[in-house]
């Protein structure tokens, strides 16, 4: 059975797969947003943050 | 008995693949985020091997540094991340070792910029000196624009403050990502984009390219010159050969990767911090 979180964006509810780790990014299906997975127990996610100068490679 | 660890903050696709990698060939690796743990801690012991793969330079450095300070073999060293993350080190790295890459120039104002670029002439290409995925990049094609760019720059904070001036290089609509693993060159793709920009994460499309002799002569240099066990290439191919671009040190290789290539990056990461862990364990004797 898969999981679900609600968006922190829009409140619409988000399935997520049982195999999600932290630091994941996942979809709203509903809004778009981006959402970080910040914890696993309990299931929790935050907006994720916008591209830093030094991101990448 | 030494371990092998994965630190990373943002979980991409290129960790998703490493954590794969390691199930499939059983070996044990701990992936663990780092946003939540205090640095240095007692995680890792000395002769583990880490692969850092925070997606900030910032963070990377601090990671490898703590680690390396308890004994912890980092991949990449946190001196290799110094010289990757910074294009102006990397430009000095290569220089030293008499590698070929387009003219660049530093200037520290717009008089110095003005007289860089009238001696390298128009177009040229303003990097940001720290930064990735082709974010920043600005092509200069004259005086007026040159002038803009540069005040506004100059505007953006220290970090801005040493400009990276780059001759630019007409690349036929591709440039060459080739990537290292180990001591070894691994792969290399084609990055193609009508844009002058060909960077994957802006929208260039990826094809395989052959690893000739010369560009694998090319990357052994390169290796030797920057060192590291993980680097990515990028390279211009012109009439008068090659010259290197870019070198990263905490690449992202989903575009190298599988079918493309038909080169298992992410194993080849595994096994190699593997046998690095069990050498470690050889030394202990």
């Amino acid at each position: 059975m898969s999981k679900f979180v609600f968006c922190v964006v829009c409140e619409g509810k988000v399935e997520v797969s049982n195999e999600l780790l932290e630091g994941e990014i996942i979809t709203c299906p509903d809004c778009g947003s981006e959402l970080e997975v910040i914890s696993l127990d309990p299931l929790t996610v935050a907006e994720a943050p916008e591209v830093q100068e030094d991101w990448g490679e | 008995m030494a371990k092998v660890f994965m630190f990373y903050s943002r979980l991409r696709s290129e960790e998703k693949m490493i954590i794969e990698a390691a199930r499939v060939r059983q070996i044990p690796l701990e992936a663990m985020i780092v946003s939540n743990m205090v640095w240095p801690n007692d995680i890792c012991q000395k002769r583990d091997v880490a692969l850092c793969r925070c997606i900030g330079h910032r963070q990377n450095l601090a990671l490898a540094l703590t680690l390396e300070a308890k004994g912890v073999t980092t991949i990449n060293p946190s001196k290799v991340m110094e010289i990757c993350s910074d294009k102006i080190a990397t430009s000095s790295k290569l220089s030293i070792a008499g590698i070929p890459q387009p003219d660049y120039a530093v200037a520290f104002s717009l008089e110095g910029a003005l007289k860089c670029v009238e001696k390298m002439g128009y177009p040229v290409v303003l990097k940001p000196p720290v930064g990735s995925w082709g974010r920043l990049l600005a092509k200069v094609n004259d005086r007026d624009a040159l002038e803009a760019i540069v005040e506004h720059k100059l505007h953006l904070g220290s970090q801005h403050s040493a400009i990276y001036i780059q001759k630019y290089v007409d690349k036929k609509g591709f440039d060459i990502r080739a990537t290292i693993i180990g001591d070894c060159p691994a792969s290399a793709i084609r990055r193609c984009s009508d844009h002058w920009i060909t960077n994957t994460a802006r929208g260039g499309e990826a094809q395989n390219y052959p690893l000739t002799n010369d560009l694998k002569n090319l990357l052994i240099d390169v290796q030797r010159a920057i060192g590291g066990k993980m680097l990515a290439v990028d390279v211009f191919e012109t009439d008068n050969g090659f010259l290197v671009n870019e070198v990263n040190g905490q690449p992202e290789f989903r575009s190298s990767h599988g079918e493309i290539t038909g080169v298992d990056i992410a194993g080849k990461i595994v096994e190699m911090a593997w046998t690095l862990a069990q050498k470690g364990d050889e030394d202990d004797f």
